[in-house]
């Protein structure tokens, strides 16, 4: 469904991907993990459109989408809920929620996603009506997620889902992205907390300085030495 | 005149005043809330929406078709000054759009210089416009309450737009997250058109208020507005468009009292009072009275 080739992409002179590949099919759901600056941000910003790649390509459903304006990214079917979130703070939930939807209007698609989003996350239907910036975290982080499955997605990612969320938070974020990939959506899901998402994920990529140097099932990876000792160590 | 009608006077000068800077100053603070851009051309968007009607109504028209036509060219001109000076520029310093503002500001004053005149143009008001309404010993122009009137209006439907039309919410929402808007799939340059469109009309309706009250119009008179609206958003908080409505009605409303109710030896430095009040402000609240703290962003 997506495959990223021999990506580069730079900031500046800093050669934040390295000629990375990797590949998500239809149904799947894929974590990528890494320390701190490894290049994940930067990967799911290149596929979303925010950065434009030096050279090589991502080809979604076959096609070319490298270099397309985000809006455009959007519209094919790709949904990215941004490290930090990036809500629109003064706007109610629900308007944040509409947004979300900029790129479908509001027809049978809209009604049918805003249901779903209230059934994973009810209590963004309690809050509908507040505004975004006095959410709490977790809050903050479901409605990020409810904003980018109101884009209709077939492809979901996400970055770092778990920052600075407490851990029964984290766990039930957790839960609905279980729960998505259940029904059907692909997900792509960059984070630095490895053992939750390896727990979680069909297949893994571990990047280290804009290069993909491991990569196998979810399971492998979890009970990699290597990686439990570079990844799982510390996070007990 | 008791002390009481003077004061009622004066505040309605000063709804009439406030509503202007109000008009002025819209425009101005939605383009800033997404771009970072105080646009001073705004103000020659303005003066050339009121010669535009001038010719409509040398042509023949009548005044609210010419009014209408004047709104329309502010509109269009704010839409093709966007495309053509900054859309090129996206991604530059904030500096660069700024100075290239300045330049369209020459561009536009020396380009009604050089095609129509530097000198002032009569601004024919209709008779039924001209005239006073009294009540009691307080004497009001009927200009000044159709400034009023209009201003009131025109918020009423900038606030419909803002909050109940999916392009008004994608405006707020790039104002208040670029990075979150465009990965909601917002097509960012039809906000940035929408913005420049719709504070450009209210900047063309500000004008013929502006042109309506002093009774005439220079290729310069856009300095004016830009420069109220400018401080009129610093006061409310800038890039906050209830920010800018606010900060415009308390400085039209300083200004207006401070020349009424100063001794005249001071009426004349009511501009230096009106930066010392604007000072204080921004000593207590550094963002404006309605700008957002640190506190309120994600």
């Amino acid at each position: 469904m997506l495959s990223v080739e021999s990506l580069n992409v730079y900031y500046g002179r800093i050669h934040a991907l390295q000629n990375l590949s990797l590949s998500v099919s239809q149904g799947e759901l894929v974590a990528v993990i890494g320390s701190n600056g490894a290049g994940k941000t930067t990967l799911l910003r290149s596929i979303s459109g925010l950065l434009r790649p030096r050279s090589g390509d991502v080809l979604y459903q076959g096609r070319s989408i490298a270099g397309l304006p985000p809006h455009r990214v959007v519209e094919l079917g790709i949904s990215h809920c941004p490290e930090g979130r990036h809500l629109f703070a003064p706007l109610t939930v629900l308007e944040n929620l509409m947004m979300g939807a900029f790129s479908r209007g509001t027809g049978e698609a809209y009604t049918r996603n805003l249901e779903l989003v209230f059934t994973l996350f009810p209590v963004l239907k309690e809050r509908k009506k507040q505004r975004a910036g006095t959410l709490s975290g977790g809050e903050q982080q479901m409605l990020a997620i409810g904003r980018a499955l109101m884009a209709d997605p077939a492809l979901l990612m996400l970055d770092e889902p778990s920052l600075g969320l407490a851990p029964l938070v984290v766990a039930r974020i957790f839960e609905s992205l279980v729960t998505l990939r259940r029904a059907g959506k692909t997900i792509l899901l960059v984070e630095q907390n490895a053992r939750m998402a390896l727990s979680v994920a069909d297949r893994g990529y571990v990047i280290e300085r804009g290069q993909v140097v491991l990569s196998g099932s979810g399971r492998e990876l979890g009970t990699n030495p290597e990686i439990t000792k570079a990844y799982l160590g510390g996070e007990g | 005149m008791s002390t009481l009608e003077t004061l009622l006077q004066q505040l309605f000068n000063a709804l009439s005043v406030g509503s202007l800077y109000a008009e002025a100053a819209i425009g101005l603070a939605m383009v800033f809330s997404i771009l970072n851009l105080v646009n001073f051309a705004h103000g020659d968007i303005l003066v050339l929406g009121v010669y535009t009607m001038i010719f409509g109504l040398a042509a023949g028209l009548a005044f609210w078709s010419a009014a209408l036509l004047g709104i329309l060219a502010s509109a269009l001109i704010g839409l093709f000054v966007e495309r053509i000076a900054y859309r090129p520029l996206r991604g530059a310093p904030d500096v660069s759009l700024l100075l290239t503002s300045f330049a369209v500001t020459i561009l536009i004053e020396n380009g009604l210089i050089l095609f129509v005149s530097a000198s002032p143009r009569a601004f024919p008001l209709p008779p039924y416009l001209s005239g006073f309404v009294s009540l009691g010993n307080l004497r009001l122009p009927v200009i000044d309450l159709s400034v009023i009137l209009g201003a009131f209006l025109l918020l009423l439907v900038l606030t419909v737009l803002v909050t109940r039309t999916s392009i008004g919410i994608a405006m707020r929402a790039a104002a208040s997250d670029l990075t979150g808007a465009l990965l909601c799939g917002i097509d960012i340059n039809k906000v940035i058109a929408f913005a420049f469109g719709l504070g450009s009309a209210i900047a063309g309706v500000a004008g013929i208020g502006w042109a309506g009250r002093i009774g005439k119009i220079d290729p310069f008179m856009g300095l004016e507005p830009v420069l109220k609206g400018f401080v009129a958003c610093i006061f409310g908080g800038f890039g906050s468009i209830p920010g800018a409505v606010l900060g415009a009605y308390i400085l039209g409303g300083m200004e207006v009292l401070l020349t009424a109710f100063l001794p005249s030896e001071y009426s004349q430095y009511r501009n230096a009072f009106v930066f010392i009040i604007l000072i204080i402000v921004l000593l207590v609240r550094p963002s404006g009275l309605l700008g957002k703290t640190d506190k309120e962003k994600l």
